[in-house]
Formats: C-alpha cells, structure tokens, sequence
C-alpha cells in the first residue's frame, strides 16, 4: 500500500487499547459469561497482545483520553443521522423516473494524518449522502459525487462532504 | 416487541430491494456502487435491528455481525471503484447522454 | 416456524433484490458491474442467513453468516485487485 509508515512508538497504553479489544471481541463473539470462557479469552488476548502488540501500528494515532469514548459515540450518532438521510436521498433518485443525477469527481484534501483516521474518513464519505471515495492517495481523497452543483471547487467540495465529519474524527485521532 | 421487530425487518428488506433496483437503473459503475453500497448497508443493518428485537438474546453476535458489515461494506465499495478506475472505466457525465 | 405477513413481505422484498442484483450480474457490461453486483448479492445473503437463524431458531446460523460474509469479503478484494493488476 502506498499510505505513509508511520513511527512504532509503542506505549502501555497501546498494548492495553489492543488486549481489551481483543477480548472485547472475544466475549461478543463467544456470548457467555462463564468464568472459563472469560478467563480463556483474557489468556488468549494476552498471548495475541505480547506476540503482535507492538505491530498493531494501525491503532497509532488513536488520542487515548477519558472523554475519548464520548467523542466516538458523537461520531457514531452523527454518522448514522447522515446514513439515514443518505438513503431516503438514493431512494429518491432510484424511484424517481427522470433519475435527476449529475455525477462527477471531485478532489478533497484533509488535514488527518494517521491511517486509520483517513480510512474512517473515506468509509464515512463512502455511506453519507451521494459521495462515494475512490481513491486516497496522501492527503488528497478522490471522491465520486453523485449530484455535483455546477461550478464546484475543490475548498467547496472539501467544505459540503468531508468537513463535518473531519471536526468529529479529529477528537480522537490524530 | 414482535411487530416492531417485524416492521424492521420490513424497512430493510425494503432498502434492500431498492438498492437492487437502482443497481439495475443507474447508469455506469460508479453510480452502480452508490446505490449497492449504500442502501444494501442500511438495509441489512436493519433487518439485524428486527433479528435482534425477535430474538433479544442473541443481540452480541447481531452487533458483530452489524460492525463487521459496517467496517467492510464501503472498503469493499472503494476497492471496486478504485479497480474500475484503474481498468480504464470513464464516470459517465450529463453532457454525452446515452453514451456509454 | 409459521411466520406473520409482515416476515413474508420482508422475505419477499429479499428475494426481489437478490433478483435485481442477479440480473445486474448476468447483464453487466464490464467485469466491474459484475463484481459490484456480486458483492451486493453477498451482503443481501448475510442478511438472508441472519434471517434464517431467525425463521430455525437456531443461532449456529450467525456464525454461519459472520464466515460467510467474511470470505465475500476476501472474495471481492481479491477479485478486485486482480482486476486492477490486469490492466496495468
């Protein structure tokens, strides 16, 4: 992949981050509370945190704070209000028997610089309405726009799809 | 708690049927994806909503399922766009109707 | 196992847009399409197996679904990128 390396710097409290999702995961998917079942995981998530924690870079840029969780259920919250509108907006256009669109491709930039921050933001322009991402290629995303109004720039486009959801992101990742 | 699960089950089967309906309708592969991406997402994410309401134990392997689909559904659609534009695909414009 | 009107309209919608996307894949007129609509009808099936552990009652098919979604998945990356390197 042609995304940046980022620096291994490694803390406590990534190798934390990495067991308890581990073992989050684990009890979601295994559905029981029973002390076997959670003292297996919790051995397991160890085991998978000292022999890849340290190659985990992806979770890199992850701001660890304690108003972290609040600001991602924010994110969440908004995310879905614009999957919803992003849908009744597509039924519109399937439904209605002109199909009023006017594609195009725009290039936005964003200021994100970790990894998975940029690819939360393309999975976000992806299901919110009437964008799709097609590319990233550093910090310049390329986005297929379903209804583009005529005489679109690249800071208007930036402004109308990717601006709101960067302000959340931002609150936890860096 | 039935019929509420049930008329979830109905919005998303709904959502379903209308993102196969403009996969069929829309012009050229970008616009394909919007509607396959987008609406089968929140379709299916729907009809999990309806399972989980039926069947409240099972909710922790429902919300698994919910985040894996959410999480690989637009990778997926980026993918396919990304390989359609490098095999040479040009997004269909306004302008030239009914070219290809 | 009976099953209220609702759920057969909801089975019913399933079944017409798991038709749409296979009429999409027949008549796809590059592999792309084919490929978008591939991966539309797979997600629709992990839908349908998530609601079939619900019409059997029994949940070993979430399991079943979360496998299944995740080799589609896998499938259309893989499926994906050797489209990309074709045209190189």
């Amino acid at each position: 992949m042609d995304t940046p390396q980022t620096t291994r710097t490694v803390s406590g409290a990534h190798y934390a981050f990495v067991f308890s999702i581990s073992l989050l995961l684990w009890m979601l998917l295994s559905g029981s509370l029973a002390w076997e079942e959670v003292a297996l995981g919790a051995f397991v998530s160890l085991m998978i945190t000292l022999l890849f924690g340290s190659r985990f870079t992806i979770y890199n840029g992850i701001k660890f704070s304690f108003m972290a969780p609040l600001y991602v259920l924010l994110y969440l919250v908004h995310f879905f209000k614009e999957l919803i509108k992003a849908n009744f907006e597509l039924a519109m256009r399937v439904l209605t028997p002109s199909l009023p669109i006017r594609p195009e491709m725009v290039e936005i930039k964003t200021t994100l610089k970790s990894p998975l921050g940029r690819m939360l933001l393309a999975n976000s322009i992806t299901l919110t309405p009437g964008t799709l991402s097609v590319d990233v290629t550093d910090d310049t995303i390329l986005v297929h726009w379903v209804y583009c109004p005529p005489g679109t720039d690249a800071k208007m486009a930036t402004d109308a799809i990717a601006a709101s959801f960067e302000r959340h992101i931002k609150r936890f990742l860096v | 708690m039935n019929v509420i699960g049930d008329i979830f089950l109905v919005i998303g089967a709904m959502f379903i049927a209308l993102g196969g309906l403009g996969l069929l309708r829309m012009p050229d592969v970008y616009n394909r994806i919007h509607a396959g991406t987008k609406a089968v997402t929140l379709g299916s994410l729907s009809v999990l909503l309806g399972i989980a309401l039926l069947h409240p134990t099972w909710w922790p392997k429902l919300l698994v399922i919910a985040g894996f689909l959410l999480f690989t559904n637009p990778v997926a659609a980026s993918i396919i766009a990304r390989a359609a534009k490098i095999s040479g695909i040009k997004p269909w414009r306004i302008k030239e109707q009914g070219g290809e | 196992m009976t099953i209220s009107t609702l759920e057969f309209i909801a089975i019913a919608l399933l079944l017409v847009g798991m038709g749409f996307s296979a009429i999409r894949l027949f008549l796809g007129p590059t592999t792309p399409d084919r490929v978008v609509a591939a991966d539309t009808l797979s997600v629709i099936t992990t839908a349908g197996l998530a609601g079939m552990a619900a019409y059997f009652n029994n949940p070993i098919y979430l399991d079943i679904a979360l496998v299944y979604g995740t080799l589609a998945f896998v499938g259309t990356v893989a499926i994906a990128r050797a489209i990309e390197g074709n045209q190189k």
